[in-house]
């Protein structure tokens, strides 16, 4: 899972039949500092999250779950309302990394 | 799977009703040397771990609703162990 904040919304009027109903959010991933991190993508709703809120978001076939029975073609899924954090991050790492610096696997 | 460190917890009170009762982690995978491999992402505890734990991180959805025994459910990640030691054949980093 992800860390996220809404930051958008998306509406369509035509699309997937099994799609009809469903919110679409836009969220922008964070690190757990609170950084944006990556491009925003479009989720579907589980839980009801609203504009600015921080979430936590599944991706892949794990994405449709909560829709089951209907089988709804999400790749990505808010699942989660974050309320708080609570981090401990070793100092030398916290606050280090800059979002605008792709990372890439060592 | 994926090394990786606990560094926090999340508090959700809106979730999906298959995350009640577990842990939600912050977790930062990271690299043989120990450094940070990419971002960290968030995961489910199947171990009881706490922060700052070296654990193992299963990131794909069969393996993780196996570990937290919740199948068909939203679950991406988890946490499924601890790591004691890693031994490396010599030249390897």
């Amino acid at each position: 899972m992800y860390l996220g904040r809404v930051v958008g919304r998306v509406w369509a009027t035509v699309k997937n039949p099994s799609m009809v109903g469903q919110r679409m959010l836009i969220v922008q991933p964070l690190t757990p500092e609170m950084q944006p991190t990556g491009k925003r993508v479009v989720c579907l709703d589980a839980t009801g999250a609203g504009a600015g809120e921080m979430v936590y978001c599944v991706r892949g076939r794990e994405a449709s779950f909560p829709f089951l029975p209907a089988e709804v073609p999400a790749d990505t899924t808010v699942v989660g309302i974050v309320d708080s954090i609570h981090l401990k991050r070793p100092p030398k790492a916290a606050g280090a990394r800059n979002p605008m610096h792709k990372k890439g696997r060592k | 799977m994926l090394i990786a460190r606990v560094i926090g917890e999340l508090v959700a009170t809106q979730k999906h009703a298959s995350h009640e009762g577990r842990k939600v982690l912050l977790v930062q995978p990271l690299n043989l040397d120990g450094s940070d491999r990419g971002d960290a992402v968030v995961a489910l505890d199947a171990v009881d771990a706490g922060v700052g734990d070296r654990v193992l991180l299963v990131t794909e959805g069969f393996s993780a609703m196996t570990a937290v025994g919740r199948p068909q459910s939203p679950i991406d990640m988890a946490v499924i162990g601890f790591i004691d030691q890693i031994d490396l054949l010599p030249g390897v980093e």
